[in-house]
């Protein structure tokens, strides 16, 4: 899953557009590579407006209390979740769950 | 209310826990320390506390969805308006209903009225965590004392 490549697919460019608005970050700074807290600085209070938008945006609910479990629990590197190629690739994800139990 | 002890909500008249709202009544004090500042002469409930009360209103409403699960603390206030004054004595109508469930987080749009008139509305965000220690008990007696009803877990 986090191998595939997200630079310039519509769920990047979404999620782009959102944390460019949310936390007020320059539009091209973000990159498919960019890790969001290290690269980007986003803090977690920052996180989690992003992560409303991301839900609203994409009719989804973002597992962010699992997510940081496991990073924590050190069972997911936070790359994983945070670089922003495979978050897109995670939200990609999550709305093919959803559109396959309607 | 209580201003001073930051106890805003006096009633829960309405948990609808389907449609995610809550009704809640307070009544303004007729005397506080607050209007000896705020201001002399003229007494206003603050905005900063007519926030708060849309706030623990809001907080009420979280903390009986998650079955008092987590503790909502307060993160963000967007888009807060104050429409109209209201002064000591005043009965309000507090509602806030709740807009997004998120995992860790939750977002609510809270207003106040007066006598059917607006004074203030806001979207309110909230971090939802774990009790702190010796927080879980307190909070369940104060829901319990205004009403928040039904408390889904019995001690």
């Amino acid at each position: 899953m986090s191998d595939e490549p997200a630079h310039g697919s519509a769920t990047f460019e979404r999620v782009a557009d959102i944390i460019a608005e949310t936390a007020d970050i320059p539009r091209e700074k973000i990159t498919p590579e960019s890790h969001a807290i290290d690269d980007l600085g986003i803090d977690s209070l920052a996180f989690l407006d992003i992560a409303f938008a991301v839900d609203k945006a994409f009719g989804i609910k973002l597992p962010l209390e699992r997510w940081t479990q496991e990073v924590n629990e050190g069972k997911v590197p936070a790359e994983q979740y945070f670089v922003l190629k495979n978050l897109c690739a995670r939200i990609d994800g999550l709305v093919a769950e959803k559109a396959a139990k309607v | 209310m209580r201003l001073e002890y930051f106890e805003m909500i006096d009633t829960v008249r309405l948990l609808d826990r389907a449609a995610g709202r809550i009704e809640a009544l307070a009544r303004v004090p007729l005397e506080s320390p607050v209007f000896e500042g705020h201001f002399p002469g003229h007494p206003l409930v603050p905005g900063v506390l007519l926030t708060e009360t849309m706030a623990q209103a809001s907080g009420y409403l979280v903390l009986a969805h998650l079955d008092f699960a987590r503790m909502p603390f307060l993160t963000g206030v967007d888009k807060a308006r104050f429409r109209s004054f209201v002064g000591p004595g005043a009965d309000l109508l507090v509602t806030a209903s709740l807009e997004h469930d998120g995992s860790g987080y939750a977002v609510t749009k809270a207003a106040i009225s007066h006598a059917g008139k607006a004074l203030c509305d806001a979207e309110l965000r909230f971090r939802t965590m774990p009790f702190p220690d010796g927080l879980d008990a307190p909070m369940r007696e104060r829901a319990r004392s205004i009403g928040l009803f039904p408390d889904p877990v019995q001690p």
